[in-house]
């Protein structure tokens, strides 16, 4: 369990490492498959270079749109959020105007919007902050002409975390509204 | 992600589908019968002396010697040694009593027969005596009998027999260990209670997570108030938390994750089914019985927004007691039914409010600096505890109207204090810090005098969180 934990970590550290420079997600993605090539020519195999840059860049390229991998790579599936408030900054806006185009995009998509908090505060009190959270992202989606009835909303408090560790660098990850297709 | 959702339109009543109820699950579960069969003559009903002031917290626990129980065959002197060994646990713990070491006792168990030398307890600087007998009569059940002696004015002060199926032997103990409390402080016991709690995967592994919609492994578990008869009463499938007892102690509310759709449940805990609290649709959450057990309160979310919620639970009518754009969550009922004090941020911080339960007079109570959080009415009437969040978490009380605050106990997060039933101790649970590669974070479960001394904790396989403590088994 607590490996599936460092997983996770590891994913949104990508993910959100690429958060605020979208453009660099694809290439980040494909860094995957380069840097498995530049491992692998460090290891000396000569011939495998080549081979590696191509093949399995393909594969993972393989998105289907609509997609929760979809969201997540190319569009970003989440926004943080300062202790104890609820309100976008201009980062999270911009993330969730992408969301909302891509939702227009992709018509038939239905979405739960899974609000967090972070360890600090009861467990009560964080459930309706992560209610509140959830619920700023979907009043913000739908102003931006989503339907509402395209979207859930999750209240998880403090119940879900990301990034384990009593430290800020880990609350600060796990301040968050996720979105997920349904 | 899906969302199975018959339980939002369809029947109240629920299969537990997320229950786990093995075959024998009714007779452990089930409150098990003892009973009261004589009152033991007094041999004189004289107000004796020896008594315990349990304002003074542990500053001097009384000298008590608790005999092994006699008997007259191996099955009986073992039940005997084992239910004096519960009793002196119970009264241990307390911290109110110190119980003799058995090694030092002059007089021998066998003599026991007959009145005590009370000279041989007094050497040994015992100021009170339990004696007691077991036996397995004709019918298969076990009778337990035994007398409170006060050594110094070789008085009887209490005595009783109690009847019973010889698997309940751990009750009877709690029971006997409740009417030496009772006789020696004149306050009620709350020995013969339980817990519930979420036992969780801890540190070591133990408990593990099985889903990953429950990634903490958090299982709904109900214990004796002592750590023993632990059970789980969910199956790890669904994220559970919070749970509360009803007034009679067969029914646990909870908030529970199942369908991921947050919502409060009421389990039964005799037949195992569960229970939606109100048909309504949307999410709820913080629930808790008013003391008469009529009605629940509750958090609901509408629109992002928490607001506060009765619910009478034979007419299914709902009330909305809180109409506020704060975060209106952690209600708790007064005694007398007629005050709620609740937690809210709509000052800017989490503070605590009290309101009458008709949603009018709503007035702050907590006045201190920083936050203040998941305030619990005392069973008493005139205290409220409370979680103090911030860089370091406090559990601390104040009287109802505020005053009187004091903080007793510390940590890097404290939380979620339930009192006994005779307003006397709380519990809560501790957490430790976790560490960035996810060890770490031991939660446990803690219990502490209303004095601030004798914190103690409550011993668990697994890591455990929010627990709520029964009222006095009926």
């Amino acid at each position: 369990m607590r490996f599936k934990f460092l997983g996770i970590l590891a994913a949104v550290l990508l993910i959100s490492a690429c958060e605020t420079a979208p453009e660099e997600q694809m290439s980040s993605t494909s860094s995957g498959a380069s840097l498995s090539s530049s491992v692998s020519s460090a290891s000396g195999a000569a011939s495998a270079p080549s081979v590696s840059t191509t093949a399995p860049a393909t594969m993972e390229n393989a998105i289907m749109p609509g997609s929760q991998r979809d969201l997540v790579v190319n569009v970003g599936d989440r926004v943080y959020f300062a202790l104890d408030r609820f309100d976008l900054d201009g980062i999270s806006r911009s993330t969730l105007e992408r969301q909302a185009a891509w939702l227009k995009a992709n018509g038939g998509v239905r979405i739960t919007i899974g609000g967090h908090a972070d360890e600090r505060g009861t467990r009560d009190y964080n459930i309706g902050l992560s209610g509140r959270r959830a619920n700023s992202v979907k009043d913000y989606l739908v102003s931006l002409g989503v339907s509402a009835s395209r979207i859930n909303v999750a209240p998880y408090g403090e119940e879900r975390p990301v990034a384990m560790g009593s430290n800020e660098t880990a609350w600060a990850q796990n301040r968050r509204a996720e979105t997920v297709v349904d | 992600m899906s969302h199975p959702s018959p339980y939002q339109k369809t029947a109240v009543y629920l299969p537990p589908v997320d229950v786990s109820y093995p075959l024998f699950f009714k007779r452990l579960m089930g409150i098990a019968a003892v009973f009261l069969v004589v009152l033991l003559s007094v041999v004189s009903p004289a107000e004796a002396e020896l008594n315990i002031d349990v304002t003074r917290g542990t500053a001097e626990p009384l000298p008590i010697a608790i005999t092994p129980f006699i008997g007259s065959d191996t099955e009986e002197i073992n039940y005997g040694r084992s239910i004096a060994d519960v009793i002196s646990a119970d009264l241990e713990r307390s911290g109110l009593f110190k119980p003799k070491d058995p090694k030092a006792f002059i007089q021998s168990p066998d003599a026991m027969k007959t009145l005590p030398r009370f000279g041989d307890w007094r050497i040994i600087n015992a100021q009170a005596l339990v004696q007691g007998r077991t036996q397995i009569v004709n019918d298969g059940r076990l009778r337990v009998e035994f007398r409170l002696w006060d050594v110094f004015a070789e008085q009887q002060l209490v005595g009783f027999t109690y009847s019973t199926g010889p698997e309940n032997w751990r009750r009877v103990a709690h029971i006997i260990a409740d009417a030496i409390y009772k006789r020696l402080t004149g306050e009620t016991g709350y020995f013969d209670t339980r817990i519930v709690y979420i036992a969780q995967q801890s540190e070591t592994g133990a408990c593990r997570a099985t889903s990953t919609l429950n990634p903490f492994g958090k299982r709904l578990s109900i214990m004796d108030q002592d750590g023993e008869n632990r059970h789980y009463l969910t199956n790890g499938s669904s994220l559970v938390l919070t749970p509360r007892f009803s007034p009679n102690q067969q029914e646990i509310t909870y908030m529970s994750y199942h369908g991921n759709v947050p919502r409060v449940y009421i389990l039964n805990i005799d037949t195992g089914y569960q229970e939606i609290v109100g048909d309504f649709p949307g999410m709820s959450y913080a629930p808790r019985f008013s003391y008469d057990g009529t009605s629940i309160i509750l958090s609901r979310i509408q629109n992002g927004n928490s607001d506060i919620f009765t619910l009478n639970l034979q007419t299914r009518e709902i009330v909305q007691l809180t109409k506020h754009s704060g975060i209106d969550t952690s209600p708790s009922f007064s005694p007398d039914g007629k005050f709620v004090v609740f937690n809210s941020d709509r000052g800017g911080s989490p503070q605590l409010y009290v309101m009458s339960l008709k949603g009018g007079d709503i007035r702050r109570i907590s006045h201190g600096g920083g936050q203040y959080a998941t305030p619990v009415w005392s069973p008493r009437g005139d205290m409220i505890a409370f979680t103090k969040p911030g860089k370091q978490f406090f559990i601390g009380v104040m009287n109802v109207d505020g005053s009187g605050e004091r903080l007793l106990a510390e940590d890097f997060k404290i939380e979620a204090p339930t009192w006994a039933p005779n307003g006397r101790v709380l519990m809560f649970f501790r957490k430790k810090r976790t560490n960035s590669d996810g060890t770490g974070g031991r939660t446990r479960l803690f219990s502490i005098d209303l004095t601030g001394q004798n914190e103690r904790e409550v011993v668990t396989l697994c890591d455990a969180s929010d627990p709520a403590w029964s009222p006095l088994i009926p």
